[in-house]
């Protein structure tokens, strides 16, 4: 099994959210970047695990600048085999998707990964992008996925529950929670992760159709109203007439 | 030039994301030009209700074949966009919408917005339109450059409207490739809302103890007829189907009412909840950060209080 793991950079869950150059550009002064963590947990360690049942090579993608090697050498330290990395900034899910695709095409992996979103953007774009490019099945969401050597039996989240697949020959998935566990990298994979090659290629597509203007934080909200715990006819009549929602 | 919305049609019957899509579609052909089209796949009753919230006309493409795959899905709408010279197409920020919005960009070559909560607006490049970005912790607006694009509409972001009359229905035929995804089963909890759509949801936490003690947040969510989700650390240790778990690792839910019980208010948490039209937190600890992210909040043990709650909507129900 040749199997491509898409792994994202994305500013830690608890990195504070401000903006500058007039709103136009996310600060990331002070804030801590992660390996995305359905990417992580879910994407990878599966890829892993399918690799470990039966045999085959993991090789992680990511589309970004040289500050990004940090995140994918965590993902070489879990247990990738090899990483390349697309020398391009990512402005756009296009970009990024085009680019994989691109090198996914010189390389006939089985199984292309992605996660089900990046945590900072949501958009849940690139791994169905990657799919069309490629003109491949895709299964979003994958929460459970067994692979017997030709088939994989993959369950999807879908509204109110699951959607169980089947699908042969190559595909792209996305991975939700559920796919996999997470792995902590052990001292020895620190290690071996230095020596694993890390290729950086260039870019295909350099272009975007996509560009953010301008950022704004939600409005504050005004403060909690307390109710008093003996009286919750009170908070009923609130949520009714002043709050509207029952 | 018009927009084209898939109008979502599960087991036959439409969806209130349809309503939604359809409504939000009818805006953005007043902003961008041209009607709203609605697209229905699969069988469905009274389609020619869309234009109530603003359908032009439907194309119903009726069969069925058990099952689409996301490329399948693409194909037909590919080939609807071409038929009636599309400008926009709206998705659903669904399972569904969200495993095509992707494809459709792609084929079509435009770009692409998810999870919009806007209307789109003309600009000199293309569009502009608005979404939330970190989790709902922030907004972003988009250009999207070209005279063709995709969005999906994130849920419950556009209450629908009536604003005409039934609409003409054409039914048309249209041939796709067979679906490489072949769905085995769909294994869904049938009578109750699922909690993308819920209108209301109530929602506990770690603070419940234990599973057995679940009883009184299903009774106040009958009462009011709401759906139950849960915290994360309540679905990993199987107290709750892992379906229920709110956050930004789970489902991320916009409902009108998010009632929140027993959950301390994470970071985490809260990326999935905070954009709730008005939220209630019933937390013992007055220094749970949940309560900066409430409208009302309810110091005091949870034991006593949820079922006083449930006492106080049944008597308001009564009324
Ligand atoms: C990358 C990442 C992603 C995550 N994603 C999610 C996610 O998607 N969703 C999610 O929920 N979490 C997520 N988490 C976990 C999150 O950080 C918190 O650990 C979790 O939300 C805490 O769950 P809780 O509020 O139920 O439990 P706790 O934090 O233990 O809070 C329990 C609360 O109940 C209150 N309480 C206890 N007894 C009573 C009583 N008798 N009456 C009233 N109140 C009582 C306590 O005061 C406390 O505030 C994520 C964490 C990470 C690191
Ligand atoms: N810059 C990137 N490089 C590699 N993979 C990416 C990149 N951005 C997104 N992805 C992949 O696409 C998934 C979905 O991202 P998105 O569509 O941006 O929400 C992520 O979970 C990654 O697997």
């Amino acid at each position: 099994m040749k199997l491509l793991v898409c792994i994202s950079k994305t500013p830690d869950t608890t990195a504070k959210i401000a903006f500058k150059e007039d709103n136009t550009q996310f600060d990331e002064n002070g804030v801590q970047f992660i390996l995305n963590p359905y990417d992580e947990w879910y994407a990878l360690v599966r890829a892993l695990e399918i690799k470990e049942q039966l045999g085959g090579s993991v090789t992680v993608i990511n589309v970004g600048g040289p500050s990004n090697d940090v995140v994918i050498r965590k993902a070489l330290a879990i247990g990738a085999d090899d990483a390349v990395r697309v020398n391009t900034e990512a402005i756009g899910s296009d970009v990024v998707a085009a680019n994989i695709a691109a090198y996914a095409r010189e390389n006939d992996f089985d199984i292309i990964f992605s996660g089900k979103e990046t945590i900072d953007f949501n958009s849940s774009e690139v791994g169905a992008m990657i799919a069309e490019h490629l003109d491949l099945p895709f299964i979003s969401y994958a929460s459970h996925l067994d692979h017997d050597g030709t088939t994989a039996t993959i369950a999807r989240d879908i509204e109110g529950g699951v959607e169980v697949v089947e699908v042969s020959g190559s595909f792209v998935l996305s991975a939700a929670k559920g796919l996999a566990e997470q792995r902590i990298p052990n001292m020895r994979g620190i290690m071996m992760a230095k020596r694993k090659p890390l290729n950086v290629i260039d870019p295909v597509v350099v272009e975007s159709k996509m560009d953010i203007v301008s950022y704004s934080l939600p409005p504050v909200k005004e403060g909690v109203k307390m109710i008093d715990p003996e009286n919750m006819d009170e908070l009923v009549r609130l949520l009714h007439e002043e709050a509207k929602v029952v | 030039m018009s927009v084209l919305v898939l109008a979502e049609s599960p087991k036959g019957k439409l969806k209130k994301a349809a309503f939604e899509v359809v409504h939000y579609g009818f805006k953005a052909a007043q902003e961008l030009g041209g009607s709203c089209i609605a697209l229905v796949i699969g069988s469905a009753d009274e389609v020619s209700q869309l234009g109530k919230y603003g359908a032009s006309k439907v194309i119903h493409v009726p069969e069925d074949r058990g099952g689409m795959d996301s490329a399948t899905y693409t194909d037909m709408i590919a080939q609807v966009v071409e038929r009636e010279s599309i400008h926009t197409v709206v998705v659903n920020h669904s399972s569904t919408g969200k495993a095509i919005a992707g494809r459709l960009s792609v084929r079509l070559d435009t770009g692409i917005a998810s999870q919009v909560n806007t209307v789109p607006q003309k600009s000199d490049q293309g569009i502009t339109v608005g979404r939330p970005v970190f989790s709902g912790k922030a907004f972003a607006k988009y250009l999207i450059k070209g005279d063709r694009r995709v969005l999906s509409l994130m849920g419950n972001a556009m209450a629908p409207q009536e604003v005409g009359a039934a609409c003409p229905v054409e039914e048309v035929s249209l041939q796709v490739p067979t679906p490489r995804v072949i769905i085995k089963e769909t294994k869904t909890v049938d009578g109750v809302v699922p909690l993308p759509e819920a209108e209301l949801v109530v929602s506990a936490g770690r603070g419940m103890k234990g599973p057995e003690n679940w009883g009184i947040i299903e009774e106040l969510a009958d009462v009011i007829g709401a759906t139950t989700a849960c915290s994360r650390p309540v679905a990993d240790s199987g107290w709750r189907p892992h379906h229920e778990h709110v956050g930004q690792t789970g489902v991320a839910i916009r409902p009108n009412l998010y009632i929140a019980i027993g959950i301390s208010g994470a970071i985490q948490h809260l990326a999935g909840v905070n954009s709730s039209k008005c939220i209630v937190v019933i937390n013992k600890d007055p220094e749970a950060p949940f309560f900066k992210a409430a409208d009302y909040g309810v110091c005091a043990d949870l034991f006593d209080v949820v079922p006083r709650l449930t006492a106080a909507f049944k008597k308001f129900k009564a009324l």
